[in-house]
């Protein structure tokens, strides 16, 4: 499979300069990469997205997908995971998505290591609801449902990961596509719970390119396999004050993943009817 | 005597769920058809819990207000319970406990028995139930063959106090237990048969967050998960529960889940995302008393017009309340196939008493389940998720599958699963759904979705849904009324309704909750009931309190 095979039919409607671009561009050479390798044939790849500006990725790839709702790509991502151990998921989510309305399912998949990669388009604004602010924007934010300026600071979603048990936690920029192949491709290898923040420009409502190029640099001797260190390079930047932001895979450690647990019940028994005979003989 | 009831009562943390399911299983061995009402307060140590055991040669699915035996192990059982008490009853108590019994009642020192015989305080139900076999006539080796199955641990000790509750008694007083012929059949819960005619149904997967009535499944499956090699998953809330088994449907593997109206509240987008992505799913939505928190461990029918209607946007769904141990049983493994075929979520709509009462279950009763499945796609050209077919029914595959690429999407879509607003698209989507209902409908009228009972010519009809089918059923016998029972509730089973209802000059709507739901769902369908009998005060109809309120509005 080439990167170019993967494209569809469905117009691309993201805003010119939108950081999504950076993001899809990266991701399908890395999905034809690892099918043309034989390490992840594509049928076995599905990609799980929820709703926002991101979601439409789901549209723009000829692969497997499900297209879901605004907060809850992770547990659909999940269940198709658990159903099937040889599927490779990819679930995206937006910082609305996944920092917002669905935190609680971004927390218990890094809390169970779930063997899914799930990739944050970041761009610290709500793009499709036209400019309100997300749980990253910087405190000061001026947004249509904050006119006066966002009155408290944001979260850290790496140390939110971090401190819930995901066993793979990095950051990407859309100004970045080598950084973010790379990332990518070693998030999907990861076998457990990969975490991904991508800094993703929303060049409409909330346009970084200046502030990001300024600050950005890529982790270099750097081991992800350091508890501490990891921790001590995730908070350099608490995505509101005017730090250097580190780039890269700030944290990897190898786990059982929460999948093992249903191995065994993947096969169906040969005799259900003996079964349930069996069990109903127990109420008598 | 042809039939018995036995009300055992203590505090929560008594084991009295267990020791009335003894005794139900000492009834089952003599050929009696069990039914136990589980009555129980929301909290873990203390409060009032008790449990009604009624036996009965023929079949049963209602409890009684009277009780032949009253097993007391504390004061306020005796308190509460008397009124039940008829001239023939016996009374057996922990006169540990209990300090003003009822005249001619029989007290037992249970827990200084307990300890005497160096058993645990909850042996206490051991030596009431030795003393319930001898006063109720039952041998003891039937007893003891019980207890000896039943008891968890501390086996001897357990049956020491029963046998010292046995020669407590001297078992001349009180109404004896003759052997009947009702088949020796498993005593169990609904939920528990929800769960296993989910297994029927070539259940994969469960998932569900704990909310009772409808935890039970999720014990009962939990716990068989090795035996039928099963998926049970209880994620972090109900949205994860709802979206999660989404997934495991994406994927090809059967899922079911569970709740009751506050998780189901919360699952409601998800039935929307169901509907649209045509992911087919089995939802068991085990009603208790409402609004809000309610009366959480009690019942009611409350939430028919919720659950029809729950999730933004029109889409095919299937609503199914069975109304006793095998209808539960039956529908559970038709609903998968059912939601399969048809791509759809199917509603198992139970309640609290449905759910957690044991009944006698016979298999015999509930073996033909209808084989219904998926249509899957046969590898021809270019794989379309949502292929517009003649019957609405898109060809399914599943990933990995070389040479289909399954795209499932909650926006409107093309046949690819392409997002699309397209006008003439989107139409095209919703008369998909129309399609597809219109295929289920006529399926449906294969089914047993209507059913009848009692005077099946009578001209008067007792109309009921869900576990007021029991109640019905015997009652509308002993009157000579035609009991009529709509079991598929959407789509509403019109033709069979209609066909039900032949002859039928005055229609008596029977409903646990305060405004007729089902009296206003038949009303879309244009039939009209007569009075309604309703009781909303989160208590099962007894059959005392039933024929009291017909004989209310047929003077």
């Amino acid at each position: 499979m080439k990167t170019k095979d993967l494209g569809t039919k469905a117009p691309i409607t993201w805003c010119p300069g939108c950081g999504n671009f950076a993001i899809l561009n990266a991701i399908k050479p890395v999905i034809a990469t690892l099918d043309e390798e034989g390490v992840v044939p594509l049928e076995n790849v599905v990609l799980v997205s929820g709703i926002g500006c991101h979601a439409k990725i789901a549209d723009y790839v000829n692969a497997n997908s499900f297209y879901s709702i605004h907060g809850r790509p992770i547990p659909v991502a999940t269940g198709i995971k658990l159903a099937n151990p040889d599927l490779t998921v990819i679930c995206f989510s937006g910082d609305g998505d996944s920092y917002a309305e669905g935190l609680d399912h971004l927390i218990f998949a890094a809390k169970r290591n779930v063997d899914i990669t799930t990739i944050i388009h970041d761009n610290r604004v709500y793009g499709l609801t036209t400019g309100q602010y997300t749980p990253t924007s910087p405190s000061g934010f001026v947004g249509r449902s904050t006119p006066e300026g966002l009155k408290v600071p944001p979260i850290n979603p790496l140390e939110i990961v971090f401190a819930s048990g995901g066993t793979f936690v990095a950051r990407g920029y859309s100004h970045g596509i080598e950084l973010l192949k790379d990332v990518f491709r070693e998030a999907i290898l990861h076998r457990g719970f990969s975490f991904v923040d991508v800094l993703q420009v929303c060049a409409t409502f909330f346009n970084l390119y200046e502030y990001y190029n300024e600050r950005v640099y890529t982790l270099e001797d750097h081991d992800p396999l350091d508890r501490v260190k990891a921790e001590e390079k995730m908070r350099e930047w608490d995505y509101n004050s005017d730090g250097s932001i580190p780039l890269g895979i700030f944290y990897r450690e190898e786990a059982s993943t929460f999948g093992d647990n249903f191995t065994k019940y993947n096969s169906k028994i040969s005799d259900l009817d003996g079964a349930i005979r069996k069990t109903l003989e127990s109420y008598i | 005597m042809e039939e018995f009831s036995v009300l055992v009562g203590g505090r929560a943390g008594d084991g009295i769920n267990e020791a009335g399911m003894i005794i139900a299983r000492l009834f089952n061995q003599l050929g009696y058809c069990l039914y136990q009402y589980l009555d129980y307060p929301s909290l873990i140590r203390g409060g009032h819990n008790f449990a009604i055991v009624r036996a009965s040669g023929k079949k049963i699915g209602a409890h009684r207000d009277e009780v032949d035996f009253l097993l007391a192990l504390n004061q306020e059982t005796i308190d509460r319970h008397k009124w039940r008490l008829k001239e023939s009853s016996v009374v057996i108590y922990d006169s540990d406990e209990v300090k003003s019994p009822v005249a001619g009642g029989l007290g037992l020192p249970l827990k200084t028995m307990a300890k005497e015989a160096g058993a645990p305080p909850i042996a206490k139900n051991a030596g009431l139930i030795g003393a319930f076999s001898k006063a109720a006539g039952i041998e003891w080796e039937v007893t003891e063959q019980i207890l000896r199955k039943e008891i968890p641990q501390s086996v001897d000790e357990n049956l020491e106090v029963a046998r010292r509750g046995r020669d407590g008694i001297d078992g001349d007083d009180g109404p004896k237990v003759e052997m009947r012929s009702y088949p020796c059949c498993p005593v169990i819960t609904g939920n528990e048969l929800i769960g296993l005619g989910l297994l029927r149904g070539g259940l994969d997967a469960y998932v569900a967050y704990p909310m009772t009535p409808s935890s039970g499944v999720l014990h009962f499956l939990a716990k068989v998960a090795d035996e039928f090699s099963i998926k049970v998953v209880h994620p972090e809330n109900e949205i994860a529960v709802i979206l999660m088994a989404q997934g495991f449907a994406y994927a090809g593997k059967r899922a079911a889940l569970g709740t009751s109206g506050g998780g189901f509240c919360l699952m409601t987008e998800g039935m929307s995302l169901a509907g649209m992505a045509e992911m087919p799913l089995v939802v068991v939505v085990s009603m208790r008393a409402g609004p809000s928190t309610g009366v959480p461990t009690y019942s009611a029918q409350s939430d028919l017009h919720f659950v029809m209607n729950a999730g933004q946007g029109e889409f095919t769904r299937l609503v199914i309340a069975p109304g006793d141990a095998e209808q539960a049983f039956y529908w559970s493994a038709t609903s998968l196939g059912l939601a399969w075929k048809y791509q759809i979520p199917a509603i198992l709509l139970s309640d609290k008493t449905l759910s957690e009462t044991a009944y006698s279950f016979n298999l015999e009763e509930a073996r033909d389940v209808p084989e219904i499945g998926p249509v899957h796609w046969d590898g021809d050209g270019e794989y379309r998720r949502y292929d517009r077919t003649l019957d609405g029914i898109s060809p399914l595959a599943f990933p990995p599958r070389p040479g289909a690429v399954v795209k499932a999407n909650g926006y409107a879509h093309l046949e690819s699963g392409i997002t699309t607003e397209d006008a003439g698209e989107v139409k095209a989507v919703q008369d998909k759904s129309l399609l597809k209902e219109k295929s289920l409908i006529e399926e449906l009228e294969s089914l047993p979705a209507v059913k009848t009972y009692g005077s099946k010519d009578a001209s008067t009809a007792l109309l009921c849904w869900g576990s007021n089918k029991g109640v019905c059923a015997e009652v509308g016998e002993k009157f000579g009324l035609r009991v009529v029972q709509p079991v598929v509730l959407n789509p509403f089973p019109t033709p069979q309704f209609e066909k039900a209802l032949q002859g039928v000059e005055r229609m008596i709507c029977v409903e646990t909750n305060s405004t007729g739901q089902l009296a206003r769902l038949i009303r879309c369908c244009r039939f009209e009931a007569d009075d309604l009998i309703l009781k909303y005060d989160a208590r099962p109809f007894s059959v005392d309190d039933l024929e009291k309120r017909l004989l209310e509005v047929t003077r």
